[in-house]
């Protein structure tokens, strides 16, 4: 398999998932703008702010308003994290590897860019968005489960995996990075209204909000919060989850080629603090510094991935 | 589809009787069917210079051309003695060109053209074959009437196209195939690498790895690339992919770098070594000249290939076919004027209206003059541009087309159309029995190019 077409899934599937994270982002910022009295356009600071386009956004616009910030994240092609863009370049990528996707899983990514193209063509009214990021989580699921349903298990799968799994890792982790002031221990231990408002929000933009409640019977706690989004590994976008898939992956990957790199132990590294650690002790080493860490880890698993598998040179 | 006394000919005879039990509505369905095909499965090319277009669909007609199995022999001999000839002559220009001694071609035609490629001067390409794959561009003016208008000996595109019109027509109107006894085109992605395979170079052991070059994904062919790829079940790789190494060609996989053996490139000669040719071309492979002339690797085409298809020597087919074959050509040429003689240049300037006038590099229906359809201002601006650069340009005859049935929302209409069928090229000839049909939609229009506007339709070559 060429390095080329490794770096082209791998990166197809990161802007997949990156476009269906960035819908939940917004998704879960219409929430907010919709529940809570007196909420302004400054809510969507935070949601800029997750979405890591939060300087970028002030180089195109003077201002912070709801329909700017939505259209930001959205259809604005010169922002490279918009669902257009990321669509746009998921299939792009999907392009390049086309030898290498199933009929399928081409049809749905292409008719994905059709779709998104189509409705996001002409600016958005506020009652299109709900349809619309339903729209939007509907063909990012299609592609996966046209991918999960037609794809060999070989080498091709697991580079595209990775990618799923280490955009993922960085969108949950910078979303509780924007927000870890709300979960500190200090500021109560059961929360306020306001406290259960920012969490829930927190819960929402990784659509974990009925989860949670399943998981710590409904009541509303920081730590909890914290443990489900980074160290419970049966929750689908928690960081101890994405390293189980991500080292499985490699894992197959070392099998097949019969060698092992230095990514294999980077990522191996990370799945062991996760699985090690106690929600309790993160909290009292610091969570942002603990978050930031993670952050420049999960980047370094990327670059040492792209290297060790020859994916430029 | 009809004779002159409104029967229909005899090839179309089982589909004329299957259109007429048809109900309208529903064919105007199925021509909307087919483009959510071709849209879904992102069948598209590149028209170049619009921007906002980047990717369109052609056309897709829903009524098949049909040829009869003794047309299509007759079609299919001419064929194949001209791609012999073709052969014949490439080898002969890079080696000892007698054609030229015996006066039959003026030297500096030859040796001053820019498909012509020194470097190709004295090597025999593995097997001997130059032209692998060839797409030899047909019109019929009338029953067994055929003339060749252009010999694609580059890298002849569209194959794909008539591969996925025939899978679409099959999906949409299964009941159609067999009612008619259709001959197979399926087999063109195994038959390629066969082969290329076969040719592969005589150093090489084992199963010959083969790999389809490509510009990347903003080609205007780029679909046919990966799709040839795909279908073959061989890498599709770029430039950037590969690196000489050791003599050889290599590939750069997830595990290392692996040789290749055999290469199908659809990149330009001019692209295809920065040391040798175009120095700024980040398309091609430094060095894979050197790796050829060694003979560790085929590429197909052979780089230099363009000499014979060029639109200057097009005139001179006629002599080279008999040159090296020893017989009269089969297939006719269209009668070419040379507009770099002055005699020739002085009638073509005084006929431009009855004439087309096309540009000796030019391709894919840019740069052309059709002076019939033509407005007279075209006309004068062209007609400068002709005296300026004589030796630029030929020009040839509309010749009375013979048309073929169309589905447009009233029923049927007639088209022009022109034939490319595919032949392959190892140690023996191979054509495909069908090939890509491309149609001029515009009532009258001669100009069949997808990129100004053409279609196409499915090509049957019935069995006897």
């Amino acid at each position: 398999m060429l390095g080329r077409t490794a770096n082209g899934l791998y990166w197809m599937f990161r802007y997949i998932e990156r476009a269906e994270n960035i819908a939940r982002l917004v998704d879960a910022g219409l929430r907010v703008s919709l529940t809570r009295a007196g909420s302004s356009d400054e809510d969507w600071h935070g949601v800029l702010e997750s979405a890591g386009v939060r300087e970028a956004y002030s180089e195109v616009h003077a201002e912070l308003t709801a329909a700017d910030a939505i259209d930001y994240l959205l259809r604005d092609t010169s922002n490279p994290s918009s669902v257009m863009s990321c669509i746009e370049w998921g299939r792009n990528n999907a392009r390049m590897v086309r030898t290498a996707l199933t009929r399928e899983t081409w049809e749905a990514t292409n008719e994905a860019w059709l779709d998104l193209k189509a409705r996001l063509a002409r600016k958005l009214k506020p009652a299109d968005l709900p349809e619309l990021i339903d729209v939007i989580k509907h063909r990012c699921g299609l592609i996966r489960g046209a991918f999960h349903g037609s794809m060999l298990r070989n080498d091709l799968y697991n580079f595209s995996r990775i990618g799923t799994f280490i955009e993922r890792a960085d969108n949950t982790s910078r979303i509780l990075d924007v927000k870890y002031y709300v979960l500190l221990p200090a500021v109560s231990q059961v929360g306020s209204a306001l406290d259960n408002f920012q969490w829930e929000s927190i819960l929402r933009s990784v659509s974990a909000h009925r989860s949670y409640g399943w998981v710590y019977d409904g009541e509303y706690q920081s730590a909890n919060i914290a443990d489900f989004l980074i160290l419970k590994v049966q929750m689908p976008r928690s960081l101890a989850y994405c390293y189980e898939k991500i080292t499985s992956n490699l894992d197959y990957l070392a099998q097949t080629y019969d060698e092992r790199l230095k990514a294999h132990e980077t990522a191996a590294a990370i799945r062991s603090t996760l699985k090690r650690g106690s929600i309790s002790d993160i909290m009292d080493q610091g969570l942002h510094e603990f978050l930031e860490d993670f952050v420049s880890r999960n980047n370094q698993l990327s670059a040492e991935i792209t290297e060790g598998y020859r994916f430029y040179q | 589809m009809l004779t002159a006394d409104n029967n229909p000919r005899p090839p179309y005879k089982t589909y004329h009787e299957w259109y007429a039990s048809q109900d309208a509505a529903h064919l105007i369905r199925k021509t909307q069917d087919a483009e959510n095909i071709f849209r879904k499965t992102g069948i598209t090319f590149a028209v170049y210079g619009h921007a906002d277009s980047s990717e369109k669909l052609i056309p897709f007609d829903i009524i098949p051309r049909i040829i009869s199995a003794r047309e299509w022999r007759k079609l299919a001999q001419g064929i194949e003695q001209r791609v012999l000839a073709l052969n014949a002559f490439l080898d002969d220009i890079y080696h000892k060109q007698e054609i030229i001694k015996a006066g039959r071609i003026p030297r500096e035609l030859i040796e001053r053209n820019v498909a012509f490629l020194p470097e190709m001067i004295g090597f025999k390409p593995p097997g001997g074959v130059y032209t692998h794959i060839v797409g030899t561009d047909i019109v019929r003016t009338g029953e067994d009437q055929f003339y060749v208008l252009e010999d694609n000996a580059r890298t002849p595109s569209g194959v794909s196209y008539m591969l996925e019109n025939r899978e679409t027509m099959m999906q949409m109107f299964p009941e159609l195939f067999t009612l008619n006894k259709v001959q197979r085109v399926e087999d063109y992605p195994r038959l390629l690498r066969q082969s290329l395979a076969s040719l592969a170079p005589p150093g090489c052991k084992g199963k010959p790895r083969v790999a389809v070059l490509t510009p990347g994904i903003f080609n205007s062919a780029y679909y046919e690339h990966s799709f040839l790829a795909d279908q073959m079940g061989v890498e599709l790789v770029e430039g950037a992919d590969l690196r000489v190494i050791d003599g050889r060609v290599k590939m750069r996989t997830t595990r290392g770098y692996e040789a290749i053996d055999v290469l199908y490139r659809r990149v330009d000669d001019d692209f295809l070594d920065p040391l040798t040719f175009r120095a700024d071309s980040a398309l091609g492979i430094p060095g894979i000249m050197d790796v050829y002339r060694a003979g560790n690797i085929t590429i197909a085409n052979a780089p230099g290939t363009g000499i014979s298809d060029d639109k200057a020597i097009y005139s001179y087919m006629p002599e080279i076919v008999e040159f090296y074959t020893g017989r009269k050509a089969l297939l006719e040429n269209v009668p070419t004027w040379r507009c770099s003689e002055p005699d020739s240049l002085k009638y073509v300037l005084e006929h431009i209206e009855e004439l087309v006038i096309k540009e000796v590099h030019g391709s894919g229906g840019y740069g052309m003059l059709v002076g019939p359809t033509a407005t007279k201002k075209e006309r004068t601006e062209f007609a400068e541009k002709l005296a300026a650069k004589p030796a630029n340009y030929i020009a040839q005859p509309t010749l009375a087309l013979s048309t073929v049935p169309i589905f447009v929302n009233k029923g049927i209409a007639p088209r022009h159309v022109d034939l490319r069928p595919y032949v392959l090229v190892s140690d023996k000839v191979k054509i495909i029995p069908g090939g890509l049909t491309r149609v001029a939609l515009k009532q009258g229009s001669l100009v069949v190019n997808s990129s100004q506007g053409g279609g196409t339709k499915d090509t049957w070559v019935l069995e006897d």
